[in-house]
């Protein structure tokens, strides 16, 4: 079998997120990456180097520069004359783009799997990973999102592939990029991070989530991730939030502060290895899945965890 | 312009699912069923539109059983002027209600497609981008801010995972929704008992001529892996000792 993997890069840089979908498509067969944007030759480069990479399909053309779903989909959708299966990271960008490529082939995507059963069945996560669902396709080629907690990531050194120009297939002139605001932060990416520190609702303030998480987080060079009560009260910009409908993480230690631990919330949060929380309510349905629980009012027991670690 | 929406029935939010013991799927018999929390915010985001003169005409459209009226009348309770049923007791796929919309889209001949960005029962986060590709027209997913301006385009907002970007897309285009967009609003009493005399339409999938078919079976529904119950420590010492004992931190 012959996959297609979506290399995501940010700044000529590849991103973590493609790593463990090259694991997961290596279970499938040979490894192909298509990196495609506007002077992406280092993230080609970079790619090459991947452990089980086989080639790499370079697309560098202006219509891919802010990988606009509408002209990068008939892009891939074209490549997958050559290839059974086409794998993305379930990241907002592998999001957009899979199931536009799906049905230019008229084949069902499967979301988020978290892991390779055979080559045509997965398992996935349905109704905000309460159940997990074993699905078998039926599809000649198959579309699929990976789950990038789920996979090991591959090595970033060890592959020696070619990097390979393929001919773009234009602007489809149906969207245009107007801006970004991404928030820059010196902390490691949640997503990736070993340690992720939340706050919720409970904080009260913006000011609070300052004074109290992120003291807590630079200490333990963690991540700082929040609940979305937290988001939507403004405490913190909604890229912090973790949970069903924003980012799944699966940190080595995933600390659950003033967090009341809601069905969604969990759902973003419960392949964690270690799951640590502080919550006054002993009966906050966090304690169900914490594997440490304190009991207590956190703007007592965080400064004090902080200044004694 | 017209504006289509895209609603569905879904086993209540705060219900917490259960699987059934066959491992057949998760039991809905007697469960909370209520409109997917992402239609919500799509059904008030076309709401909105009307109110500020963009949108002339609200349509709600529900693909699955007899009881998914009842949710196309929350809708039309909200504010939608009119409703269309495609009426099918099958679990239907994504590719399949794409398909569906795009046919609905076709003879309705829409402004904008708004959907919710996914549904909370199936996690799959594709129809709104399938219907955008069978169309051939533009996506704004994930949206947090919609401005249409005038009828050639609509900038769209979009939650992505560093941050927010802004696209604008040339119209006809889909929308779907991310949870910031909007605080939807709550159907009044009054505006219920008026819904009830909005039109509503029933359909089948044969009506459109859509093949659906599955092309995915599901052989197994289980539960996930249950996490060993923990323990509640009584003091800062003791929690940093237990963690580190795991040897997670030095």
């Amino acid at each position: 079998m012959k996959v297609l993997v979506w290399a995501e890069h940010e700044e000529g840089k590849l991103r973590d997120a493609t790593l463990p979908v090259v694991t997961a498509a290596a279970r499938l067969g040979e490894v192909h990456l298509i990196v495609a944007g506007s002077g992406v030759g280092p993230a080609a480069d970079e790619a090459a180097k991947v452990a089980g990479v086989e080639k790499v399909l370079l697309a560098d053309d202006g219509a891919y520069a802010n990988g606009l779903a509408e002209n990068v989909a008939p892009l891939v959708a074209k490549l997958m004359e050559g290839y059974d299966a086409f794998l993305a990271p379930a990241t907002t960008t592998g999001k957009n783009i899979a199931p536009r490529v799906a049905a230019l082939l008229d084949v069902m995507q499967i979301s988020d799997i978290l892991s390779v059963e055979g080559e045509d069945t997965f398992t996935r996560p349905i109704y905000a990973g309460n159940a997990v669902a074993t699905v078998k396709s039926a599809d000649a080629k198959k579309v699929i999102t990976v789950r990038t907690t789920a996979f090991e990531k591959a090595a970033r050194e060890g592959g020696s592939a070619a990097v390979e120009p393929v001919a773009g297939t234009g602007d489809a002139g149906l969207s245009s990029f107007v801006g970004a605001e991404i928030a820059h932060s010196e902390r490691p990416e949640l997503t990736s991070a070993k340690i992720i520190v939340s706050g919720g609702r409970a904080l009260g303030s913006s000011e609070a989530f300052h004074q109290y998480i992120e003291p807590l987080a630079d200490k333990l060079g963690a991540a700082v991730g929040a609940s979305r009560a937290a988001v939507d009260a403004g405490y913190v910009p909604n890229d912090y939030q973790v949970g069903q409908t924003g980012k799944v993480v699966a940190p080595e230690l995933y600390v659950a502060i003033g967090i009341s631990g809601a069905i969604q919330h969990l759902a973003g949060m419960k392949d964690s290895k270690l799951i640590v929380a502080i919550n006054k309510d002993e009966d906050a349905p966090i304690f169900q899945v914490a594997d440490l629980g304190l009991v207590g009012d956190l703007f007592k027991i965080v400064p004090e965890l902080t200044e004694k670690l | 312009m017209k504006l289509l929406v895209a609603v569905k029935r879904v086993i209540d939010f705060n219900v917490k699912p259960r699987v059934k013991a066959d491992g057949t799927g998760v039991d809905l018999a007697n469960v909370k069923m209520s409109m997917n929390p992402f239609d919500e915010i799509a059904v008030e985001e076309a709401i909105r539109l009307k109110e500020k003169g963009v949108a002339t005409e609200i349509v709600a459209v529900s693909i699955g059983p007899a009881k998914a009226q009842e949710t196309l009348r929350t809708a039309l309770a909200m504010g939608a002027d009119r409703a269309i049923l495609i009426q099918s007791d099958d679990e239907l796929e994504p590719l399949a209600v794409a398909k569906l919309l795009a046919k609905v889209a076709e003879e309705e001949q829409p402004g904008l497609f708004v959907l919710g960005k996914q549904a909370i029962d199936d996690d799959s986060n594709q129809t709104g981008q399938m219907l955008a590709a069978l169309l051939g027209w533009g996506q704004g997913t994930f949206a947090s801010k919609v401005e249409v301006e005038g009828s050639e385009s609509v900038a769209v907002t979009r939650e992505v995972d560093g941050g927010l970007e802004t696209v604008k897309l040339k119209l006809p285009a889909v929308v779907t929704t991310d949870l910031r967009l909007n605080e939807p609003r709550y159907a009044s009493l009054p505006n219920i008992m008026k819904a009830k005399s909005k039109p509503l339409a029933q359909k089948t999938p044969a009506d459109y001529g859509v093949d659906t078919t599955p092309r995915l079976t599901t052989l197994k529904v289980a539960e996930p892996p249950r996490r060993q119950a923990g323990v509640k420590v009584a003091s800062v010492e003791e929690l940093i000792d237990k963690i580190r004992e795991t040897g997670v931190i030095g």
